[in-house]
């Protein structure tokens, strides 16, 4: 790499990156290809600005809190992608599998004499998500069938699924105030900002211990001042949603679901084992093999994964619409949720990518959706303008795909 | 995970007369292809054995069937006196042998730490990783073997140089508590310095009490690190030699002979 290269941190002293140093790493990393968030950062500033020039209702309080609930289902999906996404398969059933855990919900708790409590109901759709995960994953690794053609015939044969569970009923009206209120409920004002607390100060602690065992263990730490900024940095942009929200409805519940659920699958895929294995698996899955991790276990698990967050996002979009019918599933959501994942930065390559993608790249696309909403463009155009962000975002991976293999980091 | 190459202590040796690793007539078919035919096979503890022969003779066949990547048709695996049956890569590693591969089983998508630690990663009490732990070790690790050049540890294998490569491969397979290492064309894709740094480790594993596998193509390596010479010919086990008692021209006979002669336009083994 370079002529000059200090040793390496040793237990004897403790060297720490200087802001400087710390800075030109970043710059060089986002030249050598590693762009992380910045793209879709940059992104989401232009559509608001776009948008807001076009229609002043765009960034309102009130427009902001429609788009949290119109993006929270295309999120949970797109986080279940991801995992698939991080092993280099795909999978095209999600949509008819979120829709087949919507419309079970809405029949368990349907008043018809047979009625379960809502815990069950809710269990028995996230478990026929687990279920309908495995079996895919079953046949993908066991018979050894692309996992495109497995979950093509999944998206065919759940949405028959979907059509048979409804039957001749039509529509189902979901009649459960508990389930009804993830999407249509808010969190009262005041606890709002309390937990806003608690998760900085979590975030804070965690960033403070993390600092304190590195330098216990001698290793190079990041710059105090970086992880003080990072601590506000997440304090300031909580705050902002917060405040924006609490001047319309307040907080949906629904954000705090795609919150907590993002804080969970990030630790698994960065911090326990299973989630090393997966990117492990998509890096390189001879190298996972001989280093004696089970293959087949983890690509059943992943799938088993995204076929879950499939069933909450189909329980999450049952609940906005406050019924399921025959076309539960269909639509965009197949479509939005892959491309979210994609536009957050997953790579389609496998083995690169982040949870926190789902959430950036639903954000986009519910932006878009809700923006040419407003502006009452049709249909037609959003999915054009979509299939066209979508393919820009998919051009910045490539291209910054080259930059990583000309600096030698592909 | 209690040692590491650089704590230098003498490890505890078993009878030098018997071998740690033993294979008793081992054979491993490709379909029609006989890839290895009743071969035997031994390492002492504390020897550095060399695996000579050229393409196709099963030398990669032979360190995929003690590492657990094939099953073996037929034969016995011996370790440390006992017959064992090892059935994955788990397995291998378990009895302490541990393989370094020609094509590097890194992921490139990892980085130096992460790909170090794969498969045996440390965790905290909660289950989470050790990261902490984990790179401590590792970059203790990579200085105990004098590898100076990987800049950060917690870069990615894919921005590293092939001979970088090299030393990662090689800190993963003796970080554990290795008995037997195996270090599958070790040179092949170095340059001049890094070359001896690997030769000058592979003498240091042996000095170690660790049993040593080094299979080459390049004899004048083989001289100057391997104990013994065993020669492996069209998936059998024709000859071994003591290193100290043979020369170069008696070993390229012993790979070649009999098939430069039925098997014309082939080229000689270079030295």
């Amino acid at each position: 790499m370079s002529a000059i290269t200090p040793p390496l941190p040793t237990a004897a002293a403790a060297p720490r990156a200087t802001i400087g140093a710390y800075a030109r790493r970043w710059a060089g990393n986002v030249r050598g290809g590693e762009l992380g968030s910045l793209p879709i950062i940059v992104g989401l500033l232009i559509i608001a600005v776009v948008f807001q020039v076009q229609n002043d209702r765009f960034l309102t309080a009130g427009n902001f809190v429609n788009l949290m609930v119109q993006g929270a289902a295309y999120a949970l999906v797109a986080m279940g992608i991801v995992f698939v996404l991080l092993l280099g398969e795909i999978d095209l059933s999600v949509g008819y599998v979120s829709g087949v855990a919507g419309v079970l919900t809405a029949l368990l708790l349907l008043p018809d004499g047979s009625t379960v409590p809502t815990s069950v109901a809710i269990l028995a759709a996230l478990g026929s998500g687990v279920l309908i995960g495995t079996l895919h994953g079953l046949v993908i690794t066991k018979i050894g069938i692309p996992s495109f053609v497995v979950t093509l015939a999944g998206l065919l044969a759940w949405n028959g699924v979907v059509l048979l569970l409804i039957g001749t009923r039509g529509t189902v009206v979901l009649q459960d105030s508990f389930v009804i209120g993830f999407a249509n409920d808010f969190v009262p004002k005041a606890t709002a900002w309390i937990l806003l607390v608690v998760a900085v100060a979590g975030f804070a602690v965690v960033q403070v211990l993390g600092l304190r065992q590195r330098a216990k263990a001698g290793l190079e730490n990041d710059p105090p001042l970086i992880v003080a900024l990072r601590v506000l940095g997440l304090f300031v942009a909580l705050a902002a949603v917060v405040s924006i929200v609490n001047q319309d409805r307040g907080l949906p519940y629904v954000a705090l679901l795609v919150g907590a659920l993002l804080v969970f699958w990030t630790y698994v895929l960065r911090r326990t084992r299973f989630g090393r294995h997966v990117y492990a698996v998509g890096g390189n899955a001879e190298a996972a093999r001989r280093a004696g991790i089970d293959v087949d276990r983890i690509r059943i698990a992943c799938f088993a994964i995204c076929s879950l967050m499939a069933a909450v996002g189909g329980i999450v979009l049952a609940s906005r619409l406050r019924s399921v019918d025959t076309n539960a599933g269909g639509g965009a959501i197949l479509l939005y949720s892959i491309a979210a994942a994609v536009i957050g930065g997953t790579s389609l390559f496998g083995g690169r990518g982040h949870i926190k993608a789902a959430l950036l790249g639903a954000l986009v696309i519910a932006s878009i959706d809700n923006g040419l909403g407003l502006l009452g463009l049709s249909s037609g155009t959003k999915f054009v303008v979509t299939g066209c962000v979508l393919l820009l975002a998919v051009a910045v991976d490539s291209i910054s795909r080259r930059g990583r293999e000309q600096s030698g980091r592909a | 995970m209690t040692a590491t190459a650089g704590d230098g202590g003498p490890r505890e040796r078993p009878p030098a007369t018997r071998p740690l690793l033993e294979l008793r007539g081992v054979s491993k078919r490709f379909g029609a292809v006989r890839a290895l035919h009743e071969v035997d096979f031994a390492v002492r503890a504390g020897q550095v054995m060399a695996l000579v022969g050229d393409n196709g003779a099963g030398k990669s066949t032979l360190i995929k069937c003690v590492a657990g990547i094939y099953p073996i048709d037929d034969g016995q695996i011996i370790f440390d006196g006992r017959p064992v049956t090892i059935g994955g890569p788990k397995d291998a590693a378990a009895l302490g042998i541990e393989v370094v591969y020609q094509d590097l089983a890194l992921a490139d998508n990892l980085d130096v730490v992460q790909n170090m630690y794969l498969g045996r990663e440390e965790t905290t009490r909660l289950r989470a990783l050790d990261e902490t732990t984990m790179e401590r070790r590792a970059g203790e690790t990579l200085a105990s073997l004098s590898v100076t050049t990987i800049r950060s540890v917690r870069q990615t294998v894919a921005g590293l140089s092939g001979g970088q490569r090299q030393s990662v491969a090689v800190a993963k397979a003796v970080m554990w508590n290795s008995k037997v290492v195996i270090l599958d064309e070790p040179t092949a894709a170095l340059g001049v310095a890094q070359t001896r740094q690997v030769l000058d480790l592979v003498r240091r594993l042996g000095q170690q009490g660790l049993a040593v596998v080094i299979v080459s193509h390049n004899l004048h390596d083989v001289f100057e690190v391997a104990d013994d010479i065993t020669v492996l010919r069209l998936g059998e086990d024709v000859a071994r030699f003591t290193t100290s008692a043979t020369t170069q021209r008696e070993v390229v006979e012993a790979i070649t002979a009999g098939k430069l002669s039925s098997v014309p336009g082939h080229e000689e083994v270079p030295i």
